[in-house]
């Protein structure tokens, strides 16, 4: 069945068992994303510490609710950003963005997206597309207000 | 072109012989298996011909200009009218066209609201048409079954006059909370505007009685038609309200034209929505008078060949019969909520029954999302709708995040249903919740 090449054994398991799942203490931001075409949401706050080009992500936490894509591909960024600096967690939310926009012609860089690589069938289904990105546009958000609260804090 | 078996179905076989699309394949060599006819309907050669026709022989800007093919393609439009209007039993002059049913809608609500406005500014209002003028302390009803279309544009209204929405809440089996509707029907209420056939729950509602009831307070009455014009026999005066809105894509025409229906005196106190030409009675620099109806809401150079080939829409339903496309989709609803309910852990969103309900099938599979279960009956050619359908409240009254949504029509046939059943056990196959 070709619907197989969308959903990867590595998107079926953090389906199963996401990894980073629940809202933790402390944090810096939380927004909240909805997905308006069907209805799937994520809450999702991140904890910054650092400052400058040694900014870093310290945690993301989230909860949300949708299909196998939206819920898998939240895990995945997960372990992905998660203690990375900002830069990096940026650099792979650009990547994996630019991968979903090429409805499959993109070559993704495994160097920066890991497991996230597995998503790359996924762009070939354009309606599934925004299930993939609604963690990674969340995650965005957050970053970005979060490094511009902290960076006031330190001032 | 058809007949009823004995069964009450229709044979299927010929009549997808008129629909080009239905004979492609999908996903790697699948047989198409077309259950979203609720989104929108294909169309038939018939209708598709029409439309060359009119391109190809007669095409025009219509009402303008007193050349040979102007005079063919406004007469060919306002056939088109006629053919429409008398499909609902009514005559041309009460029909209106507009791009879709939410613009038919828009058009009612913002009847009030332009009301409103003119009102507010001192401008002198015709009798009849300060029914339309409402604020702080007036209030429109709604259900809690509304497709956006027509909840949107009514929440709008309300933010922009103080008036207050109020709507009647649904039951656990997917109906209208009808008791509380004596106690929300008061003198306050101006407007009531309510789905005729729910596009998510499947939901037939007694559209008579509560037009009835909400006359008897004197409430304007809008009936969002879009699921029952192209599935049930329909008479706009029987049905009892004031105003009735359906689209045309979803009953076998072209998309890009809707209809709103009106009472002759509804839509006579009615001042225009869009403005421009083709409305306008005079024009002066000073200020201008508009067309009666239908024409005053037919601002710009009107969509004929959509109008057309709704026209050929409506002659091919005719053709079939409404009275046999009603009891075809009755009898494959009932044999898929047979089929649905027998499936463990499959739960239909909506009367689990056939009484008083239409051929919109919503569902979902215990332990898998939605969209997941669309993508796998996809995978195999079925296709279905999966979200919120344009109704994310109801999704929210059943505590679902969304639901997959089937929908039966003329051309689908038990083969369909078959189809759709095998694909929900592979899905549960698939994830592994069976």
């Amino acid at each position: 069945m070709q619907v197989e090449s969308l959903y990867q054994e590595i998107i079926l398991d953090h389906y199963k068992r996401p990894h980073g799942r629940g809202l933790r203490e402390p944090f810096n931001t939380e927004v909240h994303h909805v997905n308006p075409t069907c209805g799937d949401e994520i809450t999702l706050r991140v904890l910054i510490s650092g400052f400058g080009d040694d900014m870093v992500v310290e945690d993301v936490s989230y909860e949300s609710q949708g299909c196998s894509i939206s819920q898998a591909s939240a895990s995945v960024m997960f372990d992905l950003v998660a203690g990375e600096t900002v830069d990096d967690a940026l650099r792979a939310q650009e990547e994996f963005l630019h991968v979903m926009h090429s409805r499959g012609e993109a070559e993704p860089d495994e160097e920066i997206l890991g497991d996230a690589v597995a998503f790359q069938g996924v762009a070939k289904y354009p309606a599934r597309v925004k299930c993939a990105l609604l963690g990674w546009m969340a995650l965005k958000d957050a970053v970005a207000q979060a490094a511009t609260a902290h960076e006031e804090d330190l001032d | 072109m058809t007949s009823l078996s004995t069964t009450g179905l229709l044979d299927v076989e010929s009549i997808k012989a008129d629909f080009p699309i239905l004979s492609r394949t999908v996903r790697d060599g699948r047989k198409l298996v077309y259950l979203d006819s609720g989104a929108t309907s294909q169309k038939p050669r018939q209708v598709l011909d029409a439309e060359r026709a009119f391109y190809e022989q007669h095409n025009a800007a219509v009402h303008r200009g007193a050349h040979q093919l102007a005079e063919e393609a406004t007469d060919a439009y306002e056939s088109a009218r006629q053919r429409i209007a008398a499909f609902v039993g009514a005559p041309a002059s009460e029909l209106v066209f507009t791009r879709n049913a939410t613009e038919s809608i828009n058009l009612v609500a913002y009847a009030f609201s332009n009301a409103t406005d003119k009102a507010r500014q001192g401008v002198a209002l015709p009798e009849a048409t300060k029914r339309f003028v409402i604020g702080p302390g007036d209030e429109v009803l709604v259900t809690e079954m509304e497709h956006h279309a027509n909840l949107v544009p009514w929440q709008e209204l309300c933010l922009k006059t103080g008036a207050t929405l109020r709507w009647l809440g649904l039951s656990d089996e997917g109906r209208l909370d009808l008791d509380a509707l004596s106690s929300l029907l008061t003198e306050r209420t101006k407007v009531v505007s309510v789905v005729h056939q729910s596009n998510i729950l499947g939901t037939v509602n007694p559209v008579q009685e509560i037009a009835r009831a909400a006359h008897a307070v004197g409430a304007l009455v809008l009936v969002d038609a879009c699921q029952s014009v192209p599935h049930m026999p329909l008479n706009v005066n029987e049905l009892g309200a004031d105003l009735v809105a359906w689209s045309g894509h979803k009953m076998l025409g072209p998309t890009g034209i809707g209809c709103l229906w009106g009472r002759a005196e509804v839509l006579d106190s009615m001042p225009p929505f869009l403005t421009g030409g083709s409305m306008i009675e005079t024009v002066f620099m000073e200020g201008s008078t508009y067309a009666p109806p239908p024409q005053r809401f037919e601002a710009g150079v009107p969509m004929a060949a959509q109008a057309i080939g709704l026209a050929a829409a409506v002659d091919y339903l005719q053709a079939v019969g409404m009275p046999a496309i009603a009891a075809h989709e009755h009898a494959l609803t009932q044999a898929a909520v047979a089929s649905l309910v027998a499936i463990p852990g499959v739960r239909i969103i909506g009367p689990a029954t056939t009484i008083d309900r239409g051929s919109a099938l919503s569902f979902v599979v215990d332990g898998v999302h939605p969209h997941d279960v669309g993508q796998i009956l996809d995978s195999l050619g079925i296709a279905v709708r999966v979200g919120h359908h344009c109704a994310w409240p109801v999704c929210r009254r059943y505590g679902v995040p969304a639901t997959t949504r089937a929908t039966f029509y003329l051309y689908n046939g038990l083969d369909d249903v078959i189809a759709l059943t095998e694909g929900v056990h592979e899905v549960r196959r698939f994830w592994g919740v069976s």
